[in-house]
Order: C-alpha cells, then structure tokens, then sequence
C-alpha cells in the first residue's frame, strides 16, 4: 500500500525559502515558542520527515528528543544558510555511545 | 549476591530449576540479538555520518548560492517566484524489520519525474540565474537528504533497541542467573542436610531398638 506522506521544512524564512520551489511545505518560524509549537502541530498532522535547521533544533532539544523513538515523523536537523553547528554530527555521536558504550568511530 | 526468598522445598527446586533453564535460554536469545543488531548498526552509522557530512556540504553550498540570488533579486520578486511551486514531492514511507526493529523504508514520490529541466516556478525574465542554479542544486541534494532522513531513523531506531536489549542481557546475566545459581545451590545443600540427618535418626532409633531386643 502507497501512504503519501508530507514533508515540511521549519527553518528562519532566508534559509528554507528555497525549499518551497521544490514543492515541500514550508514553515517559517523564528523564536522558541513558536519552534515548539509549529513542530508538534506538524508532527501530528501527516508528516513522514520533518527537516528542521539546526539554529532552531538548538533552541527546542527537548522537542526534537521527543519524536525519537517513534517511527513517523523523522525530525532531521539541517544546516541554516549561516552553517552548521554541528548538532546534527552530535547526535549521530551520541547514538554511537548510546548504543556502543562509547565512541569508536 | 542475594538469596531469593524462597523455602527449601523440593517443590521449590524443581521450580527454580525451571526458571534458570529458561533465563539462560533468554539470555543466549537476547545476547545473539544484541550481536546481530550491534553488526547492522555499525554499518548503518558509518554510513550515516558520512552521508550526513555530504549533505552538509553540498546543502550549505546550495543555500549560499540561494542567498547570493536572493541579494541580487528584490525579496518580494524572490518570494513570487517560488510561491506556487510545480513540483509536488511526497513520502512513502513503509516499515522494515530488523531484528525486531522497525525502521523505515522511504521512497520519494515525484510529481514531475524524469522532467528535470522543468522545475522552475517561475517565468526566467524577472528571475536572475543564480536562482536556477541554486534550486536545481538543491533538488539534487533532495534524494540524498532522503537518504539520510531514512538512515538517520533507522540509527535512532536503532540505538534505543541496542540500549535496552544490552539492559537485558545484563540484568540476566549479572542478576537474574547467579540469583537462581546461588539459590538452587542453597536449597540442595539444605536438602542434603535433612536427609543425612533423618538417616542418623534412624540409624539412632535402629541402635536403641536393637539394645533393648
């Protein structure tokens, strides 16, 4: 069975702008609250991937850990047009030592 | 370790005998479970890394290039062009099993398939051609970011499945068995013991019933 799913792009309007001619839905959001807010309305809307820049992912942690175990939606961090923070790296880290015990790449 | 709270009966041994035969049996199951998801993980995360520091890199170029047009073109002309997209991309997204994990298995699905050259939104007149190159970029980064978006899940998925599943193991193998070990051992000894005695007791009563024949 095919189940179409969305995908969003949340991000400062500069950097995702782009992601519209692509035909993805766009959020543009620029403080905390409204992070919060618009990420788990999306979530619970029908949304297989959620792309979100790091700038704001670094706002919300809690947020973003909450959808981690589940299966839809997938939260991805992305870089902004400012660059990366390197949050995205982090995580893949510390599912490394999670799973691991400790970092071996 | 600790003895578990049971009364030295020979029903109770039979029953603790029972419950170690099927700890062990889980713990094997639960170790060859752990092995086997840890394998696919490793190969999964490397994988995942590095695909990530490629889309970094090739997204951060993309959307430099992006904002280099958006300071050649008005903001407002910038945002008309790409407010009513053509393309339309969706996600199927079904669910695999690895090793009782489900993870998913994504497909993008593209409105305007093999039609590349015509993505653009907007007319090329107003548009300046750093927006194309920008958006063509990008759209080829889009497969890629899938990619990763499915891995990446599968990681997390993953991870947390590891962490619970060497939990287990441990608990089993640190707690669970040598409890079971230790308390069987206690029960026997104890049991051997009642039945040396009841032996010198009748040994004991033999003797006197003999001196007094």
């Amino acid at each position: 069975m095919i189940y179409m799913y969305k995908v969003a792009v949340v991000g400062d309007k500069d950097s995702i702008l782009a992601f519209k001619a692509l035909g993805v839905d766009v959020y543009s959001v620029y403080d905390k609250e409204e992070a919060r807010k618009t990420v788990d309305t999306i979530a619970r809307q029908n949304y297989g991937i959620i792309f979100i820049t790091e700038q704001l992912a670094s706002l919300i942690p809690d947020t973003i850990e909450r959808y981690d175990n589940q299966i839809i939606p997938a939260v991805i961090l992305i870089p902004s047009n400012q660059g990366t923070l390197n949050i995205g790296m982090d995580r893949i880290n510390k599912n490394v030592e999670k799973a691991v015990g400790s970092n071996i790449l | 370790m600790a003895l578990l709270n049971v009364k030295p009966t020979r029903m109770e041994l039979t029953r603790l005998k029972k419950r170690l035969a099927t700890a062990t049996r889980g713990h094997k199951l639960l170790k060859d479970k752990q092995d086997e998801l840890m394998r696919r993980f490793i190969e999964n995360i490397r994988k995942n890394k590095e695909l990530r520091l490629q889309v970094e890199n090739e997204l951060e170029d993309a959307l430099r290039e992006f904002l280099l047009a958006s300071a050649v073109m008005s903001p407002e002309f910038m945002e008309q062009a790409v407010l009513y997209p053509k393309e339309n991309i969706t996600v199927d997204i079904k669910k695999k099993n690895i090793m009782s994990v489900y993870v998913p298995v994504m497909t993008f699905i593209r409105e305007l398939e093999d039609d590349e050259g015509s993505i653009y939104p907007y007319g090329f007149a107003q548009t300046s051609s750093e927006l194309d190159d920008a958006i063509s970029k990008l759209y080829k980064i889009m497969s890629k970011l899938l990619e990763l978006a499915e891995i990446e899940k599968a990681c997390q998925l993953m991870a947390d499945e590891i962490e619970k599943t060497r939990r287990r193991v441990n608990a089993l193998e640190y707690r669970t068995i040598p409890d079971l070990e230790e308390t069987i051992r206690f029960i026997r000894m104890k049991l051997d013991e009642s039945e040396r005695s009841t032996i010198v007791r009748l040994m004991k009563v033999k003797d006197i019933l003999e001196a007094k024949a």
